[in-house]
């Protein structure tokens, strides 16, 4: 392979298979399932906590979710970094602000892109919340362990996500 | 120790998540609009690996389930409000922190949304857990015992149900 060149995506049902076997091992060796969204809320506790301690700490969702780095948050940040090495290695890493399918329906505006992105981010995280979970939580590690409320919610995730994406670009929108 | 595991986790699940392309907003947007199904395909091959593996340790007495309880209210209304905003942002709260990790700005963007969405949300708690969140409370409930079964022929039908599902969509090209 040429140093220039990027490596090849890896197939999906390889690296699916491959997430499942980790989230079986994690499961195994620390009793941990997968999930993300928990996170921000701890982020979300820490940051107001530099503003006002002692309202955090009679809020009831953040004692109930208290802001304490855990594993999730700890995995949350390896995405990250796991998510670089591999873009580095790989030669894959992009810096990019306006993904080009946005692009080329909202144009290359990295402003409009950004309140999109973070009105969507809160929407998201406010709607995952009230779930109790986002794909991870309850997509995966909901839906494999059979249990009612990952099925219904993964449902629901997809859902608004077509009737939202459906009227952001319309019907007519073809090809990748 | 167990911060290190999540670390380690998290790193190997992040440079899978970027070797096969599922957290590119193109990608994600492509599977909402029915054109490009690749995060449908590890998603639901994750799933049915997990589903075997975590049940045949659960048997074993090595693991143990950890629910979340059916709460319709809560479930359908937030689940519902999560993929209109995940349709907006085009990525999840996983698959941000990897498409940052790869280089993708408006990722971060997408991630300081979510921090204040989780601040609002822990504003509004109190309220939805008086209301929303007590409609419907069906509690910790799983698919074998809803139908009365042992896990197993459960397990069967979702692994033969998503293998041709799976064929389905590469017979279709997506």
């Amino acid at each position: 392979m040429n140093a220039q060149t990027p490596s090849r995506t890896w197939n999906p049902y390889v690296a699916g298979a491959l997430a499942g076997l980790l989230l079986v091992l994690s499961v195994w060796i620390t009793g941990k399932y997968f999930g993300a969204s928990t996170t921000y809320v701890r982020a979300a506790g820490f940051a107001e906590s530099v503003l006002d301690a002692a309202r955090v700490a009679a809020m009831p969702y953040f004692m109930k979710e208290k802001p304490v780095i855990d594993w999730q948050w700890m995995f949350v940040l390896g995405i990250v970094l796991g998510s670089f090495a591999a873009a580095a290695l790989s030669r894959t890493f992009r810096l990019q602000a306006v993904p080009d399918r946005f692009a080329a329906r909202f144009g290359p505006s990295v402003g409009r892109r950004f309140v999109v992105a973070f009105v969507g981010g809160a929407v998201a995280m406010f709607g995952a919340r009230l779930a109790d979970g986002c794909p991870s939580g309850h997509g995966l590690s909901g839906s494999l362990q059979l249990a009612a409320s990952g099925f219904v919610a993964l449902t629901c995730f997809f859902v608004g996500g077509l009737v939202v994406a459906r009227l952001l670009y319309g019907s007519t929108q073809q090809g990748r | 120790m167990e911060l290190i595991f999540g670390l380690v986790t998290g790193a190997l699940f992040g440079a899978l998540l970027q070797r096969a392309e599922v957290i590119r907003y193109d990608r994600q947007l492509g599977a909402l609009l029915l054109v490009d199904m690749t995060i449908v395909k590890f998603m639901l091959t994750t799933i049915l690996v997990g589903m075997v593996g975590v049940y045949a340790l659960v048997d074993l007495g090595l693991a143990k389930l950890s629910l979340k309880p059916l709460i319709l209210g809560g479930t359908v209304l937030g689940g519902l409000t999560f993929g209109a905003g995940w349709a907006l942002l085009g990525y999840c709260p996983g698959t941000a922190g990897a498409a940052l990790g790869e280089g993708r700005t408006d990722a971060l963007a997408g991630m300081a949304g979510m921090l204040a969405g989780a601040a609002l949300y822990a504003e509004a708690y109190p309220t939805m857990k008086a209301t929303v969140l007590t409609w419907g409370d069906f509690g910790k409930l799983t698919l074998p015992q809803l139908l009365g079964l042992n896990h197993w022929p459960v397990i069967a039908v979702m692994v033969v149900g998503g293998v041709l599902l799976l064929r389905w969509l590469e017979k279709k090209g997506l």
